[in-house]
């Protein structure tokens, strides 16, 4: 009796390992890099590209760069960054002509906004409702004590000797809390049903997103008065902010819009059947909901806002930018890389404030996004 | 007192809030400051150093007003204008007083609601070109591009030049002086035009002063004066006299240094100006020692031209047709009595 | 009906009617805007009468007398004011019509690129957005300006005296020939208009009998030899008649100080088109990734089950989708272009802004004329902006059944 032989395997066979060609750091180019043929041309291109670009670009900015040295060193090899530059004027861009002595009237407000801004973005601090409602009313009357003084003793310091980054943060900060308010009851009266409230607003808003904020600015800054009573005149940073603050609250307005418009009817229905008069039904039902959705286009707004306050150097206020540029019109630091080094570092400044918001915003959006990512 | 100010602060940023009244010396009085428009930065003329404190032969003739008014040279609050703003701020009250090297012309003083207040520098236009051009007279600068700033009658002038000789040209105007010079520094044009005084005066901020001339030929005819409203005479005369004072002191030979022996002398003609005799100052709603505050704390005019323009100053200008007629100048003021 | 008027009743007064409020709101706004209307402009006739100054618009017929750098109309010293403003309005389109094309096409590029499987494609796509949107405009317009364009080298120190150059760029700008066109040009145009009508013609035929019967027509490929090829054929014509080229061209000659003749590019238009498209374009990708995430996977997958290759999918599938997600926030984006464009007056690019509101006010004195006509001029821009995009988001919508 021969006993049939049958290979029974008991044991599972181990998977093979993937081709060599699929995984690690061959996979990954692979996949990454050289997928077809046209994948690999323009890998090539851009890496060229890149060689091109990246070494002399390093190399100006910070390996041959002049650290140290006066204007004459920069003068000696005006083809490499003088940064020497911005470290002789780095207060006067940072505090225009504000007084030495009295530049922690600057300094503190600063720490608070930095303070407050870490409490609401961070997740895990309590009392956002707090914190917000002080930085939006609190804060801002605070700051202007410490900053203009006039009480307690405190020595004032006129606005025309505001400047540098300090100026660029205050009239972007004033933009951002008067816009917020002011564009949100814009939106509510573009959606009213009122149709002469509805006309209004309307108009409001297409006309200031029409036209161009300089000549907004010209017209705050030099025609205004044109427009009041004789003697009736307002401080000059005063009208920009106003100016800018008008300007931006139109286009929050559209954001609150989009908003509003997204939350659906059942909402504005349901408290309705709940009895809620208007203010209430906005206050406590639809507003919560649609400017949590609006979030990201509001830090957008802002992020346009920042920027935007460059412009206030064509009607003459010595914002970052234009700190910067009366800096390089100066005789003493006439070489050539001065300019350069002068835009860069405004460029740098500029980059991380605004690229920091808006990988706030996208934070944002992305723990909103609740429907199917492929 | 106090609730007042909080108020003013609550409702914002608001300053100089003050209520209708008829005269600009009221106004300025009420708010303890003169508003004085200046140019965004040229030397010798009003410039601000690196403290930001303002400089220059337009800057004092501000810092004269001020102490003709309030017997200090600095309650003045200096308001940086382009050549595109200047007359609109004027216009509409944003400013009391222009001073920033700025040409009385007819269209000037008759259309634009403005009133020219004398002559503070004689000035005329010409060019500035590289050395290595070669160029000896601006007749052969056919086809050359040319850097100016917009809205002056240096962009004006320009046009009639070169249509008038029968010559091409390009014309860049930037808005900004110091614009203007990095252009032209840059190479963006051939040829640097604005009045001589400028061309002095921007000259040092080029990155080789040296390599540049500037042509023979001068264009045009630029007296730069300040200018205030029109309608508010009473002001207009404090400026006008306060100019006409320091050149006077300068004819009389009073200098800030001597104004205080002077005060003793038998001069009828420095008693008047120094109020220790006559009723100048009264007739002008001002003190009797007007110009004496003024020849005290600023100077008379060849003081400030000395000071900020002259020979021994970045821009080296010769006095010129700017000296006394006395000495062969243009320079005459109407004298005070 | 009763249930309300009950309602109505409990409440007790008119105070709580709804429709009498809103009146009653309507009517205080209503008081309000005109109170600050007359406010307004009874300030402004009292201190304009009060400071003598002129008002009117009759300064648009006196004579300039000032130089523009760049006009596409014929302008000299002696022109109007009036005429001025319309050099300058044109110079403002053009910035912002080449700035709106460049834009649309860097913008759309970097957006597919930055989708692009390719990692450093994808990569580099980022840093160009992230890099270029959060800097100011204003900062690259001066950078492109000053640092880039600027410091090129003067036409003096690269050309001999007389030479004759068909491309050249230097610090005053990109020097190109100009096409000069001579007697018979105009049969080569209504040839090309003749090719054009007919190829949308057949083009329309085309998708019709599609339609109708499944049966395809390469119309790419017709409609683009029809388009070259006609107006090629009338150019052969016209040179035999005319026994020689009814085109020619201007080349641009060293002249003492620079380049004359030719189509010059001047240096500030350059910059502030670089500027304005390049920044906005950041934007434009992001709208473009956007759109294009917004179409569901599935869409994809459905069209490869039935058979489409990656091309068609996208032409066909994709992209039509994605526009109508991309259109509404594409439309503001050129808006703000067309604004952005006034920034000119920062480098002396010769725009509305600069010219106008700039070198007449300041000749003139006449700041609120021209202020209003500027700010109507660029709101009148906005709004054909908008209603041109408006017009266009509809025909592409969805259509609902």
């Amino acid at each position: 009796m021969t006993k049939a032989q049958a290979y029974v395997k008991t044991e599972k066979t181990p998977d093979m390992p993937p081709p060599a060609s699929s995984i690690g750091i061959i996979g990954w180019l692979r996949e990454n890099l050289f997928s077809s043929p046209i994948n690999t041309v323009l890998t090539i291109l851009a890496a060229l590209f890149v060689a091109w670009v990246a070494p002399p670009l390093f190399d100006w900015l910070f390996f041959s760069a002049n650290w140290s040295g006066g204007p004459d060193a920069c003068r000696a090899d005006p083809t490499v960054a003088c940064w020497t530059f911005v470290d002789t004027r780095i207060s006067q861009f940072l505090y225009g002509f504000y007084p030495h002595e009295m530049r922690w009237r600057v300094d503190i407000p600063l720490l608070i906004l930095v303070a407050g801004i870490a409490a609401l973005v961070i997740d895990r601090v309590p009392a956002k409702r707090w914190v917000g409602l002080f930085m939006l009313i609190a804060y801002p009357i605070l700051t202007w004590i410490l900053l203009y003084g006039g009480f307690f003793g405190l020595d004032v310091v006129p606005t025309n000797r505001w400047g540098g980054f300090m100026l660029t943060l205050v009239i972007a900060l004033t933009g951002i809390v008067i816009s917020l308010p002011l564009g949100i009851v814009l939106a509510l009266g573009r959606r009213s049903h009122m149709p002469f409230i509805r006309l209004i607003c309307v108009f409001f808003i297409e006309f200031w997103r029409g036209v161009p904020l300089i000549t907004v600015l010209f017209m705050s800054s030099v025609m205004l008065p044109l427009f009041l009573p004789e003697g009736v005149s307002f401080n000059e940073l005063l009208r920009a902010l106003i100016g800018v603050a008008l300007f931006s609250s139109a286009y929050m307005a559209e954001v609150v819009r989009g908003g509003l418009q997204a939350i659906s009817k059942g909402q504005y229905e349901g408290a309705d059947s709940l009895g809620l008069a208007y203010w209430q039904k906005m206050r406590l039902i639809i507003l919560p909901q649609a400017l949590k959705i609006v979030i990201p286009g509001i830090v957008n707004t802002f992020i346009g806002l920042f920027k935007d306050t460059t412009l206030v150097l064509i009607i003459g206020l010595l914002d970052l930018l234009g700190a910067v540029q009366a800096g390089i019109a100066d005789p003493n630091w006439n070489a050539k890389s001065v300019a350069y080094s002068g835009y860069v570092f405004t460029a740098f400044v500029f980059w991380v404030c605004c690229y920091s918001m808006s990988q706030y915003s996208r934070k944002v959006e992305r723990k909103l996004h609740t429907g199917h990512k492929r | 007192m106090k609730f007042k100010t909080l108020l003013a602060a609550g409702a914002a940023i608001a300053m100089g809030s003050t209520m209708a009244s008829a005269s600009t010396l009221d106004d300025v009085k009420a708010a303890g400051q003169i508003k004085c428009g200046v140019s965004q930065g040229l030397p010798g003329f009003s410039n601000p150093d690196d403290q930001g404190n303002w400089t220059g032969i337009d800057v004092d003739v501000c810092r004269a007003v001020s102490a003709a008014i309030f017997g200090d040279p600095d309650k003045v609050e200096y308001k940086p204008l382009s050549a595109k703003t200047r007359f609109t701020a004027l216009q509409s009250g944003e400013i009391d007083v222009l001073s920033r090297n700025t040409t009385w012309t007819a269209t000037r003083d008759n259309s634009l609601g403005l009133d020219f207040t004398g002559v503070t520098y004689y000035d005329g236009q010409g060019f500035m070109v590289r050395k290595d051009l070669g160029v000896k007279s601006a007749t052969e600068l056919s086809g050359a591009a040319v850097c100016t700033n917009t809205g002056t009658t240096t962009e004006l002038n320009v046009a009639d030049y070169f249509r008038a000789h029968g010559m091409d040209y390009t014309v860049v105007a930037f808005e900004k002086a110091d614009e203007v010079v990095a252009a032209y520094d840059s190479g963006r044009c051939d040829v640097y035009t604005t009045d001589r005084s400028g061309l002095a005066a921007q000259r040092v901020k080029l990155s080789e002063p040296d390599a540049h001339v500037v042509l023979p030929e001068i264009i045009s005819k630029e007296p730069l004066g300040p200018v205030v409203r029109e309608g508010d005479n009473n002001w207009g005369d404090i400026v006008r006299w306060s100019l006409n004072a320091m050149i006077d002191a300068e004819e009389l030979g009073v200098t800030s240094e001597n104004v205080d022996q002077m005060k003793g002398s038998d001069n009828p003609g420095i008693k008047r100006l120094l109020g220790t005799e006559g009723d100048l100052g009264g007739q002008l709603g001002l003190s009797s020692d007007w110009a004496y505050n003024i020849i005290k704390k600023v100077g008379n005019y060849s003081e400030i031209y000395e000071r900020n323009v002259g020979p021994n100053t970045p821009l080296k200008l010769e006095r010129g047709v700017n000296a006394l007629w006395t000495k062969g100048g243009i320079l005459y003021a109407p004298p005070l009595r | 009906m009763a249930l309300k008027a009950e309602a109505n009743k409990a409440a007790g007064s008119v105070l709580y009617d709804p429709r009498y409020r809103s009146i009653f709101y309507q009517v205080a706004a209503l008081a309000l805007v005109v109170w600050v209307g007359w406010f307004l402009t009874d300030n402004t006739l009292t201190n304009m009468e009060q400071r003598g100054i002129q008002s009117g618009f009759d300064f648009l017929n006196t004579t300039a007398g000032f130089g523009i750098i760049q006009s596409l109309i014929p302008y000299s010293e002696t022109s109007t004011y009036g005429r001025a403003f319309l050099v300058s309005l044109i110079n403002t389109i053009l910035v912002a019509g080449v700035g709106v094309l460049l834009a649309t096409v860097i913008g759309f590029v970097v957006g597919v690129a930055r989708l692009s499987h390719n990692w450093l494609i994808s990569k580099l796509a980022t840093v160009y957005i992230e890099t270029f949107r959060n800097i100011p405009l204003l900062l690259q317009i001066f950078f492109w300006y000053h640092a880039v364009l600027k410091p090129l080298p003067a036409p003096r120190a690269i050309l001999e005296r007389g030479e004759v150059v068909t491309f050249s760029l230097n610090n005053r700008g990109l020097y190109l020939p100009r096409p000069v066109f001579d007697t018979g040009f105009d049969i080569i145009l209504i040839a090309l208009a003749v090719a054009i009508a007919g190829t949308i013609f057949l083009s329309k035929w085309a998708s019709k009998r599609q339609m109708a019967t499944g049966a395809q027509f390469p119309i790419f490929r017709t409609g683009l030899a029809i388009i070259v090829g006609l107006p090629l054929i009338a150019f052969g014509l016209v040179a035999l008649v005319e026994g020689g080229s009814p085109m020619h061209f201007d080349y641009p000659v060293m002249r003492g100080f620079q380049l004359s003749g030719g189509m010059p590019i001047i240096p500030e238009f350059i910059a502030l088109v670089l500027a304005l498209s390049v920044y906005t374009a950041a934007f434009i990708a992001e709208i473009v990734r956007a759109g294009i995430e917004s179409v569901s996977h599935g869409q994809t997958e459905a069209a490869h089950a039935l058979g489409l290759r990656n091309g068609p999918t996208l032409r066909l599938i994709i992209i039509p989708q994605a526009l109508r997600v991309i259109i509404p926030p594409l439309t503001s984006q050129y808006l703000n272009l067309t604004k952005n464009s006034s920034l000119a007056t920062a480098i002396a690019y010769p725009d509305l802004v600069s010219v106008f509101a700039g070198t007449t006010l300041n000749q003139t004195g006449q700041a609120l004329e021209i202020i209003m006509i500027t700010m109507a001029v660029y709101l009148s821009l906005s709004l054909m902006t908008s209603t041109f995009m408006n017009w266009y988001n509809a025909k592409i919508a969805l259509v609902e059944r």
